[in-house]
């Protein structure tokens, strides 16, 4: 068995004829914490739909612990899924379950172990998040860096080998943010896992992952340690690390000409 | 919400659905009269049945009886059989008389039996017939005799027969 | 001109072409939620007696009040007309008859779909916006199975039920305004109507109507919020179309149905 438990082989996908990945290549050796970066709309939530198969690739293959991901049956494709844990943009905690029952429910719906066991691991989930307090809640008494805590108490449930995160900050104070890394560190050290972050909040990331990809125009840019890419002189790499407003990446969205699009409005 | 509570009321609305379903059936609908019990079938011929439907009350004295089986064409005497569905629990003498009455101006017909002196009993195994029937009174019929007794200018005729109809 | 026609035909061909098409997505959406409903039928039976709190003991006040002003009505309404031909005692055939055949079913379902029928889109289409369907989905459950049969089972059991209640309240609405109100004969009134109530005609076939009203409904509001664009504006247009097209549905179902159940 290979060391990388997510391989992206030559990877093509697209909306119709937009196409938003023309060749992917990427690869998320088992124990790393890899980010996927890239400015929005390049695409980055889309592959993490692309390897837990709720997509379908026009090209290329997704191979998830040796198994092609589009391959597969659908009780296939759900028993990849079962090795996968994911944490959505913002928790997507059921809301007319309790916080209790959030983090019960891969269990209840994929084991068939006694309510007392399942009592104590959705404790101890809790308790790795921080959260063991708040069980009785409902979701919509939870700030926004709780839910994504309870979410991710969630995803770990059933000891995932794959935890991915997508867009783990987004909307998050620094000090939640904070709390936020050290948990994406610390869970995949303690469970051995593999986790995929998708993000575009370049400071936090640099600070605690393995391994970057810089996702631009359906490609992959760029891709390196933190400090082989803080140190890149690639003109992409510059604008993004740095926040540069045009680049590379252009500010504006693909447009005729401004001149003659102003003429034409007034002559209509 | 506690979830013993919530089974509690789910199982209180199916129960009380059901509840109203039997009321339904029994109290506004039919299905306990229509409960005839043991029914024994006859059959009698009507030169012109009007309106009279299939499960149409069958009536004697006022009080239900039984219910009107089947209406059917007789290709050989060019009339009406009906086959007539009555409670064991009520015999009728041979030479019952059966007409088709409609209660009220406007409403539902049936049929009524009216109880001869035979000694004997109509046979219960299904070959009963009643002999003697009246057609249902069809009320263009009626107005037919009506204005062609008035052309003729009897002026006594029309009157009889509107008693006759009533 | 002829740019202008063009123009028109094409826009009335491709609404068309839509409508089609979603006809053809609502009908293979049913056809899953059926197959579905077999995965594992202890948790559905959990889940939909849960949903029937929500459908059925929920929309229960509304249906009941609703049913007991429907009945009075009929029964006013009904005794002014009949007594004029001398037939007063025939109001409680009159207020019977059209509840158990008409009103009944098809109020209960239009009360119904803007009752339960729009709670159903707006929950499952914020469930979509939200992502919790997705999330469901890459926990390894399937949302049809886990979220959609459940709601649709505990919609099409609470339907025939909350008509059969509708019915029975109408009538002794239409009993309290015609026998103590207006003095008719309380034994008439009664052995009237169930001289005229016919069990499998009238009844059963009003249980019917309000069954595949149940259907309908109730795909109509999951396959709405299923379906609805995951935006805010998305799940209000979505729950509009809810109430619109599930009362579209009841009153050409109805149309249907009654031609069909008068001609056999």
């Amino acid at each position: 068995m290979t060391d990388n438990i997510v391989e992206i082989n030559n990877l093509s996908f697209g909306y119709g004829h937009r196409h938003l990945h023309k060749g992917v290549n990427m690869k998320f050796p088992r124990g790393k914490v890899v980010a996927i970066m890239g400015g929005s709309g390049s695409g980055k939530t889309t592959l993490l739909r692309l390897i837990g198969g709720q997509l379908r690739p026009t090209h290329g293959e997704v191979k998830v612990d040796g198994k092609v991901v589009h391959k597969q049956d659908r009780a296939g494709i759900y028993a990849l899924r079962r090795k996968m844990g994911m944490l959505f943009q913002f928790g997507a905690l059921f809301t007319d379950l309790s916080v209790y029952d959030n983090v019960a429910f891969p269990m209840r719906e994929h084991t068939n172990l006694p309510e007392s066991m399942i009592r104590d691991l959705v404790l101890m989930k809790l308790n790795a998040v921080g959260l063991r307090g708040a069980c009785n809640l409902m979701p919509s008494e939870l700030s926004g860096g709780m839910s994504r805590r309870i979410a991710l108490a969630r995803a770990i449930a059933l000891d995932p080998a794959i935890i991915m995160y997508d867009e783990p900050f987004a909307g998050l104070d620094p000090i939640s943010m904070g709390v936020i890394v050290n948990l994406i560190r610390n869970l995949n050290d303690v469970l051995g896992a593999t986790s995929i972050v998708v993000t575009h909040d370049i400071h936090e990331t640099f600070s605690f992952v393995d391994y970057v990809y810089f996702v631009a125009d359906g490609v992959v840019a760029a891709e390196g340690t933190p400090d082989e890419l803080r140190a890149s002189k690639l003109p992409f790499v510059h604008q993004f690390v740095h926040g540069d407003v045009d680049g590379p990446v252009p500010f504006h969205y693909n447009a005729p000409d401004y001149r003659q699009d102003l003429m034409r409005a007034t002559r209509a | 919400m506690d979830r013993t509570t919530m089974d509690l009321w789910v199982g209180l609305f199916v129960a009380a659905g059901i509840v109203a379903l039997i009321g339904l059936a029994m109290k506004v609908g039919n299905l306990t009269s229509d409960h005839l019990g043991d029914t024994y079938t006859v059959s009698a011929h009507f030169d012109d049945i009007g309106g009279l439907k299939p499960r149409a009350p069958i009536k004697s004295a006022g009080v239900v009886v039984g219910r009107v089986d089947s209406i059917q064409f007789d290709s050989k005497r060019y009339d009406a059989v009906v086959k007539l569905k009555i409670d064991k629990s009520y015999k009728f003498p041979k030479d019952t008389f059966a007409s088709i009455n409609t209660s009220g101006l406007l409403g539902e017909q049936y049929v009524t039996l009216e109880a001869g002196g035979d000694t004997e009993m109509l046979e219960e195994d299904g070959k009963g017939k009643i002999e003697h029937t009246q057609p249902a009174l069809v009320l263009e019929k009626l107005i037919g005799q009506f204005v062609s007794s008035k052309a003729e200018g009897d002026s006594s005729t029309p009157q009889n027969t509107m008693e006759d109809a009533q | 001109m002829l740019k202008r026609t063009t123009e028109t035909l094409r826009g009335i061909g491709h609404r068309f072409i839509n409508r089609i098409w979603r006809l053809g997505t609502a009908a293979r959406f049913f056809w899953r939620i059926l197959r579905r409903s077999t995965d594992k039928p202890m948790r559905l039976i959990k889940l939909t007696v849960h949903e029937m709190y929500a459908t059925g003991v929920l929309s229960l006040v509304i249906i009941l009040v609703s049913a007991l002003f429907v009945g009075m009505v009929l029964g006013l309404q009904g005794y002014n007309t009949l007594q004029r031909y001398g037939s007063a005692d025939a109001v409680g055939v009159l207020v019977a008859l059209s509840l158990v055949r008409e009103l009944g079913p098809v109020v209960t379902a239009l009360l119904f779909a803007g009752r339960a029928g729009t709670a159903i889109t707006a929950e499952i289409g914020l469930m979509k916006t939200t992502e919790q369907l997705s999330a469901m989905e890459m926990m390894a459950v399937n949302p049809i199975a886990r979220v959609i049969a459940p709601r649709f089972w505990a919609g099409v059991i609470s339907m025939p039920l909350l008509a059969a209640m509708f019915s029975m309240v109408g009538v002794l609405g239409g009993y309290l305004v015609a026998v103590p109100l207006l003095g008719i004969d309380a034994g008439s009134f009664w052995s009237q109507m169930q001289t005229s109530v016919d069990f499998r005609v009238d009844i059963v076939n009003g249980v019917i109507k309000s069954f595949v009203f149940g259907v309908a409904c109730t795909i109509i509001a999951l396959f709405e919020g299923y379906d609805a664009p995951p935006t805010a504006e998305g799940v209000s247009r979505a729950t509009t179309r809810t109430v619109v097209n599930s009362s579209l549905a009841v009153l050409g179902l109805d149309f249907a149905l009654t031609s069909f159940m008068i001609s056999v």
